[in-house]
């Protein structure tokens, strides 16, 4: 048989199969996005279409029942304890990478790394009840009532720090060692080797981490419906208490019917379109500092 | 998908040749049943049970509030509406069977000194006009307002019963559902929320530091909501617009039998049957 063909090279096309399998899961893992999106849109349409869009933006409040559909304190609670959080979470988590890779003896280094996968591992709803039952009293000990922005933005830190820790310390590692024993060859400090060496290389890899750090601090939902407070306002000071969009979805489509599930879906699709918008700024953001 | 559902349904029902055709298969075999997002969740439980208990008989059981539930039934949609109320009285010609009864109580923390609040006091906290707990006779303590999400069932009985609007009321925290209020009341001695009173007794019962306080001087505990007394409760009801025959009656039978009283308790409902 293998004496007839020409080419003995190409017997079997596994080549071409395999580019058409690896074609065929890129197109599917792109489609969801757009099914996604293709599926909140339908199930918006029918409020959109006898509601109009300016409401979600200019009602009074929200109170679907009611027919009040103001979506803005919400996308304000979302992007204050996203922002909040993505502060305090990214410095943390860079020093803690920088720690782990450069101070830390081995075996501690090795400990603490687990210790923070562990971390990135514990399901969001046990933050959300550690956070109800020893965050809150506390919180309300300062300030009542205790369920607050200041709660939600204190329980996404804990949360997306792992996330960070764990993409900013595997950035570190991916630094040459050419680099290093360059600067090691120059003289230069621990510190010095760090800043002008090493923060400078893994920057692509920090700003990547960083945004992922943002995807989860917008998405989670879990643990901020049980420490936010969940009350539709936008909150004044860190110790108001304010509704996440997520958090919205989550507390009310279990019952609700008609404009009001519809409305929901609205929520669902400006979340959507913020994190579009995010990666979207991200991206430019990260041409412009990275590649210049 | 329940709403790709409900629109076949619809399509086969308008359809008058295959009308005939599942209209009689429906009363052979299948039961249908549709209304109160409330009763629901409850009676699909149910369903299964009897389901294990009947091979071969399907019980389909779809949401979409009280008032679909007796369109459906008056229009025949459904074999059997579910409604979370009691019949209104230009409802009186269709037939109503009480499965369990629901019921609300105001609760607070264990250590507040307060133990009878009256309902203009109620919404005076509920409406912000009181905001201390010093104004009702306890502590010179804020007042933590907690209420439920819009949609939930016990929202909608607690406005119903204290005439009030879900956008006068300003509370401090919102919760979802019935254990998330408790603990909220219970990791906070400074506030007052209600939730479904089967789980706030359960709770009591197993040491939850939370006090369940009186309606209208009336004792908050399933006794006085099976027999009717407690005010801030009603009766969960499926409703036939015919005298049910048959295999619906076998199912409502059960429906409100003692052999679901445990289903009834895990919902948080109070049951009827002895």
């Amino acid at each position: 048989m293998i004496l007839l063909k020409n080419n003995t090279l190409f017997l079997w096309p596994s080549d071409r199969i395999l580019v058409w399998v690896l074609r065929f899961c890129a197109v599917i893992a792109a489609m969801i996005v757009f099914l996604i999106l293709l599926f909140l849109l339908n199930e918006s349409i029918p409020v959109l279409k006898h509601v109009g869009m300016s409401r979600f933006f200019f009602d009074s409040t929200w109170s679907p029942t009611e027919g009040l559909y103001n979506l803005l304190p919400m996308l304000w609670g979302t992007l204050f304890a996203m922002v909040g959080s993505v502060l305090i979470a990214t410095p943390l988590g860079i020093i803690s990478a920088l720690f782990c890779h450069f101070y830390a003896p081995k075996p501690i280094a090795h400990i603490y790394r687990q210790i923070i996968q562990l971390l990135a591992g514990i399901p969001s709803v046990v933050y959300g009840f550690w956070g109800l039952v020893v965050l809150i009293p506390l919180i309300g000990q300062i300030q009542p009532p205790g369920p607050s922005l200041l709660a939600g933005i204190l329980i996404l830190t804990i949360m997306i720090l792992p996330t960070l820790a764990l993409s900013a310390d595997a950035s570190l590692a991916n630094v040459p060692s050419s680099y290093l024993k360059g600067s090691a060859a120059l003289g230069l400090s621990r510190w010095a080797t760090i800043r002008g060496v090493v923060l400078p290389a893994a920057k692509s890899g920090l700003f990547t981490g960083v945004i992922l750090e943002i995807g989860r601090a917008i998405g989670e939902t879990m643990a901020i419906l049980m420490v936010c407070g969940n009350v539709v306002q936008t909150p004044k000071n860190i110790f108001e208490p304010m509704r996440t969009l997520t958090a919205n979805i989550a507390l009310e489509m279990a019952y609700a019917l008609g404009d009001h599930r519809s409305a929901l879906f609205v929520s669902g699709l400006i979340l959507m379109l913020v994190i579009t918008g995010l990666v979207i700024c991200a991206e430019i953001l990260s041409r412009k500092i990275i590649y210049d | 998908m329940f709403r790709l559902f409900s629109i076949l349904v619809v399509a086969i029902f308008s359809n008058p040749l295959s009308w005939t055709i599942t209209k009689a298969y429906a009363a052979k075999n299948k039961i249908i049943l549709t209304g109160s997002s409330t009763v629901a969740p409850l009676v699909s439980e149910i369903a299964k049970r009897f389901e294990i208990q009947h091979p071969g008989i399907r019980v389909d059981v779809q949401s979409g509030g009280s008032s679909r539930g007796i369109a459906d039934a008056k229009q025949g949609l459904s074999d059997i509406g579910m409604i979370s109320r009691e019949l209104k009285n230009e409802e009186k010609e269709l037939f109503a069977f009480t499965i369990a009864k629901d019921g609300i109580c105001i609760i607070v923390h264990k250590n507040n000194p307060v133990s009878t609040l009256t309902d203009p006091q109620i919404i005076d906290i509920y409406t912000g006009k009181i905001s201390n707990w010093k104004q009702v006779g306890g502590k010179d303590a804020p007042i933590t307002v907690v209420s439920k999400a819009e949609g939930r069932s016990t929202l909608e009985l607690f406005l119903n019963h204290f005439k009030l609007k879900t956008t006068e009321i300003k509370s401090q925290v919102i919760i979802g559902d019935n254990p998330q209020g408790i603990k909220t009341v219970a990791g906070n001695p400074n506030s007052i929320g209600y939730v479904s009173i089967g789980s706030a007794e359960y709770d009591f019962e197993n040491g939850v530091p939370i006090k369940l306080l009186p309606v209208s001087g009336i004792i908050a505990n399933r006794k006085n909501v099976k027999n009717g007394s407690f005010p801030l409760s009603r009766p969960l009801n499926l409703v036939t617009k015919i005298k049910p025959t048959g295999l619906i009656k076998e199912f409502i039978n059960f429906s409100s039998s003692k052999d679901v009283n445990d289903i009834i308790k895990e919902q948080y409902f109070v049951p009827v049957a002895e």
